[in-house]
C-alpha cells in the first residue's frame, strides 16, 4: 500500500463525512416533516459510508488509527474533503441542488468503483450504489420541482446554482493521487467523470427550465487541505467532545 | 322524534364497542366529545414527536463518535416518523394536519413540556433516551389498548421502534457511569436534572386531573397518570442502581406493604409554570418550528405549482 492509496480512499470518506455532517443540519427544521425523514436517512447513508471508508483509510495507512481518530482529531488542514462539501447549508434550494451536484458525481463514482482491483472499496462501492442511486432520483426530483415551480423557488434553484459553480470543476482535478489510482486501476479517470456528470447535469438543468451557470473561476484547494473559513466551524461543533475529553471512550 | 331514537341507537352501539373492548373505527358513529377529546390528545402526542427531535437534535452534530452519530440521527429519524404516524392516525378524524400544525404554531395545542427543558450535555441525550423514551414507552404500551382503532394501530408500530430508543440511551448512560470521573460527573448530573421532569410527563394527580376521568371512561386512557408513573418509578430504580447513579429523591424507598417504591413530592408549580411557557427552551422550541413553517412556505408554494403545471400538461398532451 502507499500513501496514494490512503489518501484517495481518505478522500472519499472525507466527502461523504463532511457533506453528511451539513446534511444533519435539517434535523426537525426541513420545510416538510417528510423531509426531515428523507434527510435524516440520506444523511445516515452518508455517516455510514463515511464510517467504512475513514475505517479503511486507517487500515490502509497502518498507524494504528480508527475512524474516530480520522473524523475527530485531525485538524482543518487535514481534511481532503471537496470545498464544495463543506459550504453551509443555505436555503433548500441551495442544499438540495448541491445534493443533485454530488449525487450525480457520487453515482458516476462508485458505478465505476464497483470494478475497482481494491477489492474492499469495489465492496463499499456496491453498497453505496444502490443507495445513491436513490439519492440522485430524490435529489433530481428537487431540481426539477423547484426550478420548474414558482418564479421565487426558480429564482432561489439559479441563484444556488450559480452560488456552487465555481466549486464543481474540483470535483474533476487530476494529481498524482488520481493518476497513481488510474494506473492501478483502482479509480476512474476523473476527465471520464466529468463528461458523465456534464450531460447529465445540463440535461436536467434544461429539464428544470433552469440555464447552466457561467464558470468565471475555478475555486480549489479542498484535496490539499486548504479550505474555506466555514470548515473550521463546521470542525469546531462536530470535534467538541473529541477535543474538550481527549482519549475517552463513548 | 326519529333523530332522537337513531341518536339513541347510535350511542347505545359505541357504549357497545367501548364496553366490549373492541376498537371504534374512523367510519363509526362517535360522540362529538370523544372526537374531540381525542383530536386533542393525538394531535399533541404528534407534536410532542416533532418538537421532540430538537433537544436530541442538538447534540447531532457534536455526538462524540461516528457510531453514536448514526445512532442518534436514526433515532431523531425515528420521532419525525412517529409524528407522520400520528398526524396520520388523528387525521382520520376529521382534522388536517395542517389545522393541527396550526395550532401548534399559534400556542393553542400542547406539545409535551419536557422537551422545553435543554440539552446541556451529552449525557443529557443518553438521560433523554433512557428516562423521556422510557416513560413513553410505559405510557404508550398502555395506549396499545386505547379504544380509537387508528391510535391504538399507530401505538403499536410505535412502541416497537421505543425500545431501540431506550436502549440507546441506556447504553449513553452505561458508558459515561463506567466511565472517565468527568464523564461519570456529567451521567449524574443529567440524572438530576431530568429526573423531576420526567416525572411530571405522566401527567397531574389522579385526584387533580378532570380529563383524565373522563379519557378513561371512554378507554382512551387505559390507565390512570398515577398507576402509569408508579409502574415507571418502579422500573427505574433498579436501572439507576445498575449503572451507579443516584435518582435525586431522599424520599425514595421500597414500600413492602404496597409493593412500589415511595417517592417524594412533586413540583406542580414547576410544572404549571413550564406548561405555560416559563421553561427555558419554550420560545425556542416554537420558535424553531415557525421559522420551518414559514421558510418552508415556498418550498411548499413551489411543489404545489410544479404538480399543477405538470398535470395540465399532462391533459394538454392527451388532448
Ligand atoms: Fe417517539
Ligand atoms: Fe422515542
Amino acid at each position: 500500500m502507499t500513501k496514494n492509496h490512503y489518501r484517495y480512499v481518505l478522500r472519499l470518506g472525507d466527502n461523504a463525512l463532511i457533506l453528511g455532517q451539513r446534511m444533519t443540519e435539517w434535523c426537525g427544521h426541513s420545510p416538510l416533516l417528510e423531509e426531515d425523514i428523507a434527510m435524516a436517512n440520506c444523511a445516515l447513508d452518508h455517516v455510514g459510508r463515511a464510517r467504512l471508508l475513514l475505517s479503511y483509510a486507517a487500515e490502509l495507512e497502518g498507524e494504528g488509527r480508527s475512524e474516530d481518530d480520522l473524523a475527530f482529531v485531525r485538524s482543518d488542514r487535514e481534511f481532503e474533503n471537496f470545498l464544495l462539501c463543506e459550504l453551509p447549508i443555505g436555503d433548500y434550494a441551495f442544499t438540495m441542488a448541491r445534493q443533485y451536484l454530488l449525487d450525480t458525481y457520487h453515482y458516476h463514482l462508485f458505478t465505476e468503483l464497483v470494478s475497482s482491483s481494491d477489492e474492499t472499496l469495489s465492496a463499499i462501492a456496491k453498497k453505496a450504489i444502490k443507495e445513491t442511486t436513490y439519492h440522485m432520483d430524490r435529489s433530481r426530483d428537487w431540481v426539477l420541482r423547484l426550478g420548474d415551480g414558482t418564479e421565487e423557488s426558480h429564482e432561489r434553484m439559479q441563484v444556488a446554482l450559480e452560488g456552487m459553480w465555481n466549486y464543481t470543476e474540483e470535483l474533476f482535478e487530476r494529481d498524482p493521487v488520481d493518476v497513481q489510482m488510474i494506473a492501478e486501476a483502482v479509480g476512474p479517470d476523473p476527465e471520464w467523470l466529468h463528461s458523465k456528470w456534464q450531460a447529465d447535469i445540463n440535461a436536467t438543468i434544461k429539464e428544470a427550465t433552469l440555464s447552466v451557470p457561467e464558470k468565471k473561476w475555478s475555486l480549489s484547494g479542498g484535496r490539499n487541505g486548504i479550505h474555506t473559513e466555514a470548515m473550521g466551524h463546521l470542525l469546531s461543533e462536530m470535534q467538541y467532545l473529541q477535543r474538550t475529553y481527549p482519549g475517552l471512550n463513548w | 322524534m326519529v333523530d332522537v331514537m337513531s341518536f339513541t341507537d347510535e350511542q347505545c352501539q359505541f357504549d357497545a364497542i367501548i364496553e366490549a373492548e373492541e376498537k371504534i373505527e374512523p367510519r363509526d358513529w362517535m360522540p362529538e366529545k370523544y372526537r374531540l377529546n381525542l383530536v386533542r390528545q393525538m394531535s399533541q402526542h404528534a407534536h410532542s414527536e416533532v418538537v421532540g427531535q430538537l433537544p436530541e437534535g442538538n447534540w447531532i452534530g457534536r455526538a462524540p463518535t461516528l457510531r453514536r452519530k448514526a445512532i442518534l440521527l436514526a433515532k431523531v429519524q425515528d420521532e419525525a416518523g412517529h409524528g407522520l404516524y400520528l398526524y396520520s392516525a388523528a387525521e382520520t378524524l376529521g382534522v388536517s394536519r395542517e389545522e393541527m400544525m396550526n395550532d401548534l404554531l399559534i400556542g393553542k395545542a400542547k406539545y409535551a413540556s419536557i422537551f422545553n427543558y435543554p440539552t446541556l450535555t451529552w449525557a443529557d441525550v443518553g438521560a433523554i433516551g433512557w428516562l423521556v423514551d422510557g416513560a413513553a414507552i410505559v405510557n404508550q404500551i398502555s395506549l396499545c389498548r386505547t379504544s380509537y382503532g387508528p391510535y391504538a394501530r399507530a401505538m403499536v408500530k410505535i412502541c416497537k421502534e421505543e425500545s431501540f430508543h431506550m436502549r440507546q440511551g441506556y447504553e449513553i448512560m452505561q458508558v459515561l457511569a463506567e466511565g472517565a470521573a468527568a464523564q461519570k460527573a456529567m451521567a449524574q448530573d443529567a440524572l438530576n436534572r431530568w429526573w423531576w421532569p420526567t416525572l411530571m410527563m405522566f401527567g397531574p394527580h389522579d385526584s387533580e386531573s378532570a380529563n383524565s376521568q373522563q379519557s378513561m371512561k371512554w378507554k382512551i386512557k387505559r390507565q390512570s397518570n398515577d398507576e402509569l408513573r408508579q409502574k415507571f418509578v418502579d422500573q427505574t430504580v433498579k436501572q439507576a442502581d445498575h449503572l451507579g447513579l443516584a435518582i435525586p429523591d431522599q424520599d425514595l424507598k421500597w414500600n413492602e406493604e404496597r409493593g412500589h417504591y415511595d417517592f417524594g413530592p412533586i413540583d406542580w408549580e414547576e410544572f404549571a409554570r413550564v406548561v405555560k411557557g416559563g421553561g427555558l427552551c419554550n420560545d425556542a422550541r416554537l420558535e424553531a418550528r415557525r421559522k420551518a413553517n414559514n421558510e418552508g412556505q415556498w418550498v411548499k408554494d413551489a411543489l404545489m405549482a410544479y404538480a399543477e403545471k405538470h398535470s395540465r400538461s399532462d391533459v394538454d398532451q392527451v388532448a
